[in-house]
């Protein structure tokens, strides 16, 4: 039998149909779903009157549009200030019991971004395919599960045929070799790759991440480096089973239980890619090249060790990576050659499915205990991913730890991260943000997002600007 | 979904690469339960010199008169000429919403983002890959040329230049079908409920706890 990659097998385990055109029909094993990317979806399956095809295979929580004030969070949906918002998720409550979907309501302790509430729950299993109306479903691909984002006419279909129509992407490994060194992260790590291959260089591709430092990763530091994979354009980031990844998900509630169980870890210890499996693509990083990383610009690629300067236009030679530098440094207020070290901070934010699990706080905690957030720093706020990720936060008063430094700790939701809800920043800010995605006006009109890891971020509102996380309580 | 056969448009060039979905529509504009309304909100931050909300009368706002859209010589536009990577990003399903509903039927770029691309498909836009030198001097072409147009035949798989020279590209058939036809791909896949079914009967056998 010829030799597979991780992607090939999950594939195969869940190929349909191979239609003559080169599409598929591939089944869907967990569809999750969250409010901004589901009513359309939920409204078309009705205009056409049809029913889910197996509602079981849904769970759907609220995350992009909650309040996280404590106040506004006191009287679950009733609570919600923005009139706007609050219809959305009433949409998604009223759509999930009518068809009889799972799902943890903004009042429910499970409730949380979507991607924490998934692997945390065991909703989400090694082996599975998973989808989401949301780009960041490759978050899943941590667990050995093929998992990637679709839009809403999918979210419809996947509803109505519990299957999606695809066609087979291609393998890129990107292996790292060697150890990450000290105070260096799975953030760092994959913003690194991010620099390396540009925005685009996954188009196409399914990634799978190895090599000794991925392996040497907890689960949850690789859910941050598949969380990513998008960043770097490709639609499903994976990484192969091992023995942590199913420690991880022994004892989830929706983890197989009994003799389920014990085939079920047999089986995913064989979601790994065969030794000579073939790869369309390879990219080698050595690990020992990783400094903790910040995004000076506008997109993933545009990023720096915190040793580094801000690029100068000028170095670059084609002119349309060129006129992007210039109207990024334009838009971020930054100037060529300026030390990535002299940008000031106005914000911090640390949270989001990308760094709001429960290691992340603990990571951040670590680098804020006994310490004082700067004079400089306007808001510094702390956003657990889940409900549940916040209650063991709490248990392990890390809560404390961030509020007596000066930190707002907050109800869980996606917040900051995409600022649909109050959590924004002004025109012209910066901020130090454990997020993923740096665009323009993401965080708020106006506003200016440095990617960085959650010690890192800490460590900014400590400093008020950003400084190298493994130099600090050395000086 | 509407059928998309041929089209002949104004083209408007968006000089500028990694154009993202946040860029297209907003987040603000994403609390919308509906799937139309988002034209008027397209490239909000780029169009507009105030900030955007939902619901606002975007008639009487003040227009960023440096943005490429809002020129007096791509009005009515409906072929848009961009750079790589154009749609990456989040996966807002509003982004192609937007942009079919403002008046776009057809995108050319050298290079989309994964999920956008899709995207487009299901909403009747047709996105085309060209050559990164051929859109190069399509850019060319567009500047020095007021009301440049383009004819796109999505059968024939070509585009009219204005002197009448001609531009191949790829499309993949299965979406190409659906699009000249305009047809549900649900409704199709469901043709195949059966072969599901069996399936989802193999695949419980074999992993019954992903069905627990
Ligand atoms: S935390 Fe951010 S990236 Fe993650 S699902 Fe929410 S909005 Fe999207």
């Amino acid at each position: 039998m010829a030799a597979k990659t991780l992607y090939d097998k999950l594939w195969d385990q869940h190929l349909v149909k191979q239609r003559d055109d080169g599409t598929a029909l591939i089944y869907i094993d967990r569809h999750l779903i969250h409010e901004v990317t589901s009513p359309q979806a939920f409204e078309g399956l009705r205009i056409a009157n049809r029913k889910p095809w197996r509602a079981s295979a849904n769970i759907a929580t609220p995350d992009h549009n909650v309040p996280t004030t404590t106040a506004e969070r006191l009287e679950g949906i009733n609570g919600i200030a923005d009139a706007i918002s609050k219809i959305q998720i009433q949409t998604l409550d009223d759509n999930c019991d009518e068809l009889g979907i799972t799902e943890f309501k903004i009042d429910d302790e499970r409730q949380g971004i979507v991607h924490v509430v998934g692997p945390e729950q065991g909703a989400t299993l090694p082996g599975m395919t998973v989808v989401c109306g949301d780009s960041h479903t490759s978050t899943h691909g941590a667990l050995g599960a093929l998992a990637h984002g679709i839009g809403t006419s999918e979210v419809e279909h996947v509803l109505a045929t519990q299957c999606l129509l695809q066609r087979k992407m291609k393998n890129m490994l990107v292996r790292i070799d060697g150890d990450l060194r000290m105070g260096v992260t799975a953030k760092d790590l994959v913003l690194a790759v991010i620099g390396e291959i540009g925005t685009a260089g996954g188009t196409g591709y399914a990634i799978e991440f190895g090599g000794d430092a991925i392996r040497s990763l907890s689960v949850e530091g690789r859910m941050t480096v598949c969380n990513m994979a998008i960043e770097a354009g490709a639609r499903a980031g994976l990484i192969a089973v091992d023995q942590k990844t199913i420690d991880y998900c022994k004892g989830r509630p929706m983890a197989p239980k009994g003799a389920d169980w014990d085939k079920a870890a047999a089986a995913w210890l064989d979601l790994v890619s065969d030794d000579d499996a073939v790869f369309d693509h390879t990219v080698v990083i050595q690990a020992a090249d990783i400094a903790p990383q910040v995004t000076w610009g506008s997109s993933p690629e545009m990023v720096a060790s915190i040793t580094d300067r801000v690029p100068e236009p000028s170095a670059e030679t084609d002119p349309t990576r060129r006129q992007s530098i210039e109207r990024a440094l334009e838009y971020m207020g930054l100037h060529g050659g300026q030390l990535i070290k002299d940008i000031p901070i106005d914000k911090v934010f640390i949270g989001s499915c990308t760094n709001g699990r429960i290691e992340d706080l603990r990571a951040a905690a670590e680098v804020v205990q006994g310490q004082k957030v700067s004079n400089k720093i306007k808001l510094a706020m702390v956003v657990p991913g889940s409900g549940l990720v916040q209650k063991q936060a709490e248990s392990e008063g890390l809560n404390t730890i961030f509020t007596d430094a000066g930190f707002e700790w907050r109800e869980p939701g996606c917040s900051m991260c995409l600022a649909m809800n109050a959590d924004k920043l002004e025109e012209g800010e910066h901020c130090a943000s454990t997020s993923n995605r740096n665009f323009e006006g993401r965080q708020g009109f106006g506003g200016r997002s440095h990617l960085v890891s959650p010690a890192m971020a800490a460590a900014a509102a400590i400093a008020g600007r950003f400084v190298d996380v493994r130099e600090m309580g050395e000086g | 979904m509407k059928a998309f056969t041929q089209h002949s448009g104004v083209v408007v060039p968006l000089d500028r690469a990694n154009v993202d979905t946040d860029m297209i529509i907003p987040k603000q504009f994403l609390k919308s339960i509906k799937r139309t309304g988002f034209g008027p909100f397209l490239f909000d931050e780029s169009r507009y010199l105030d900030k955007g909300e939902p619901d606002m009368d975007c008639s009487s706002r003040p227009l960023n008169e440096d943005f490429v859209l809002n020129h007096a010589r791509y009005e009515n536009a409906s072929v848009l000429l961009a750079r790589q990577n154009f749609g990456c990003g989040s996966s807002r399903e509003h982004a192609p919403w937007a942009l079919e509903n403002f008046g776009f039927r057809c995108l050319i770029a050298p290079s989309f983002a994964d999920i956008f691309f899709n995207n487009c498909f299901k909403n009747g836009i047709l996105p085309i890959e060209l050559d990164e030198k051929i859109v190069d001097q399509l850019f060319d072409s567009v500047n020095a040329n007021e009301g440049y147009s383009l004819a796109v035949d999505l059968e024939s798989q070509q585009i009219t230049l204005p002197d009448g020279s001609t531009i191949a590209f790829e499309v993949d058939s299965f979406r190409k079908h659906c699009l000249l036809n305009g047809l549900d791909d649900i409704a199709l896949t469901l043709e195949d409920a059966d072969t599901i079914s069996a399936f989802e009967e193999k695949h419980k056998q074999t992993a019954p706890w992903l069905f627990a």
